[in-house]
């Protein structure tokens, strides 16, 4: 491990050893410190328990594990529940970020109450989502009282419920990704193709979208992580069927009562998904935010 | 006036820093070069005349049809123009021969047709190899091409070019501007070429509009408006000074270091030049500029220096002053 005490020295040094730059070295050596210590406190703090999870996977039987029926069944159910919010997400969550994004011309309150409703899922605890959702579609719920009543459709505690659960507390990882690359786009490109006689829909599709590709991926991608993780809102929205809405995160939560290394099996699954999930975004996002 | 054919316009556009009004009429076939200073208003012209503006006021029609009115307006995609912008914008995304065919695809022509139209338009702008290539792989004067091609394949009852020479390299510059000129003769459409280029303008405007801060200044033929320009702007665009409603070349302008019987302007120089065969000297006086062009002996006998005080004269005898 790299120790605070030494990780001050090696700084010091590389900083010194570089000729071109000196501003930004002597910057950088500005650094107190006594900053390097809680600084490395967080890094093992981020790191430590996932290296736990690693060192105590049961490795021998690790094979074995992810083959029973339990865990596949809620490691297919996760992906494909996953997807389809994903999807879900996508197809509603794009118009929405373009509304977001071209809003500039309107009056400051219903931008700024618009702004408040998409972020609404990112600060709300999930479990409150799922009861919200509940209360809405639920069998005595506001909307869910008349689809039972007149299409004989219940959806709490069924896959569905899975899907929309994760959806809701998804969809503004992709609204706001798509929402800065539409900012970021030229729409000088926009003029031209009205120009070559291009419909407003003929643009959207084969100007616009085609242009802001990256960032609806990366935006899909963060998306599905988090609703591959999703966990409050789904149990209290979709329950804990096996097969039906038990995913992942509520398998993993359910075996450590009684079966601990299963939890870690599906655990390592996940951060495994996590880790795909940083290295396809490492330049959209990570850079990103460094720049 | 013209008749049905070509744009007869006449409107006001309302912008933070000075409403542009402006009016233009150009008979179909011809090219009008509207000349300006940086944010004189020449792109929002070309906007509003495309329909991606909409006038506060006044009227555009083309060919009869009525573009804009007080209370009706043409979306762009149905105006059937053709817009080359200044740093041309080709879709990055589509090659080459689909940024062409883009237009065409977009008002229904079958895919196979509108490539054929396509790949004829780049074998005649000289791309027929780039096809597939992608606009990144392209140089300036080819993507200019390219932005051509695609303005031109539909058709267009006009055409508009937003500095279609600005984004180029010297060397590349004067071959563009030819064969621009060249595609413009062959076009049958009105066109309006806005450039802040006088060379750009006389070749390839068959009109000079001027304007400055959204009015329009000057308008007339190139060798009218270069014989007589009306402002300082203009006249300066031209290489020629205007002082006191008199124009000049500064060719005919004489240096001294000392007041005669001749000196008519007393300044100070503000700038010194080298040009080929000549340095221009810049002067200063009560508010006006004035360019002399002197052989560059004369710097070294006159000692001239910026903020040395001098007195002009216009030799009336000589076009080669000094």
């Amino acid at each position: 491990m790299v120790g605070p005490v030494q990780a001050t020295p090696r700084n010091a040094k590389g900083g010194g050893s570089t000729r071109r730059g000196t501003l930004t070295d002597r910057r950088g050596s500005g650094i107190p410190g006594i900053l390097w210590i809680p600084a490395v406190l967080a890094l093992c703090f981020l790191l430590l328990p996932l290296l736990a999870l690693v060192l105590r996977a049961p490795w021998a039987t690790l094979p074995h594990q992810l083959f029973t029926p339990v865990i596949g069944s809620a490691l297919v159910l996760s992906l494909v529940s996953a997807l389809c919010a994903t999807a879900l997400c996508l197809v509603l969550g794009i118009p929405l970020a373009w509304v977001l994004a071209r809003s500039q011309g309107w009056a400051a309150a219903p931008r700024r109450v618009l702004r408040a409703l998409v972020l609404v899922p990112l600060v709300l605890p999930p479990v409150v989502g799922g009861v919200a959702l509940l209360l809405l579609l639920g069998r005595n719920g506001v909307i869910g009282r008349y689809l039972d009543e007149w299409f004989g459709l219940t959806i709490p505690f069924t896959t569905p419920a899975v899907v929309i659960a994760e959806a809701f507390v998804a969809m503004p990882f992709l609204v706001l990704a798509v929402e800065g690359a539409l900012r970021g786009a030229d729409r000088r490109f926009e003029d031209v193709a009205a120009t070559l006689g291009a419909s407003r829909w003929y643009i959207f599709r084969r100007v616009t979208l085609p242009l802001v590709v990256p960032g609806v991926a990366a935006g899909a991608v963060l998306c599905f992580a988090r609703a591959l993780g999703e966990f409050g809102a789904t149990i209290t929205f979709a329950g804990s069927f096996p097969g039906v809405t038990q995913t992942m995160p509520i398998s993993a939560y359910l075996a450590m009562q009684t079966n601990p290394d299963g939890a870690i099996v599906i655990s390592l699954v996940l951060l495994v998904v996590s880790v795909l999930v940083l290295v396809s975004l490492r330049d959209k996002w990570i850079s990103g935010v460094a720049a | 006036m013209s008749a049905a054919g070509g744009l007869v316009a006449d409107f006001t556009v309302e912008r933070a820093e000075f409403d542009l009004s402006l009016s233009l009429d150009i008979p179909a076939g011809r090219t009008v070069a509207l000349l300006g200073p940086n944010g004189a208003g020449k792109s929002t012209t070309l906007r509003a005349l495309a329909g991606l503006v909409r006038p506060a006021s006044g009227s555009i029609r083309l060919d009869g049809e009525m573009f804009d009115s007080d209370g009706s307006h043409v979306e762009p995609e149905r105006r059937r123009i053709g817009f080359v912008f200044q740093d041309y914008l080709l879709f990055p995304h589509l090659s080459v021969v689909e940024n062409v065919a883009f237009g065409l695809r977009a008002t229904g022509v079958a895919k196979a047709a509108a490539r054929d139209r396509a790949v004829a338009w780049l074998e005649r702008v000289g791309l027929g190899e780039f096809l597939s290539a992608r606009p990144g792989q392209l140089s300036g004067g080819q993507a200019q091409r390219v932005a051509l091609a695609r303005a031109l394949v539909g058709e267009p009852r006009m055409l508009l070019l937003d500095e279609p020479l600005a984004a180029l390299d010297a060397s590349t510059r004067a071959g563009m501007r030819t064969e621009l000129a060249t595609h413009l003769r062959e076009y049958g459409g009105c066109a309006v070429v806005v450039t802040h280029d006088p060379l750009d303008a006389l070749v390839l405007g068959d009109e000079l509009v001027v304007i400055e801060s959204g009015r329009v200044v000057q308008r007339g033929t190139p060798v009218d408006v270069a014989r007589a320009p009306a402002t300082d702007y203009v006249a300066q665009l031209m290489g020629l000074n205007l002082v006191s409603g008199e124009v000049f070349a500064p060719s005919t302008v004489v240096v001294r270091r000392s007041a005669d019987a001749s000196s008519r302007w007393h300044g100070t120089v503000t700038s010194i030049e080298q040009h080929l065969s000549f340095v221009r000297v810049s002067v200063s006086s009560a508010g006006h500029t004035i360019l002399a062009d002197v052989p560059a002996a004369a710097i070294a006998e006159l000692r001239l220096v910026q903020g040395n005080e001098v007195w002009l004269a216009v030799s009336k005898t000589s076009e080669q002053a000094n």
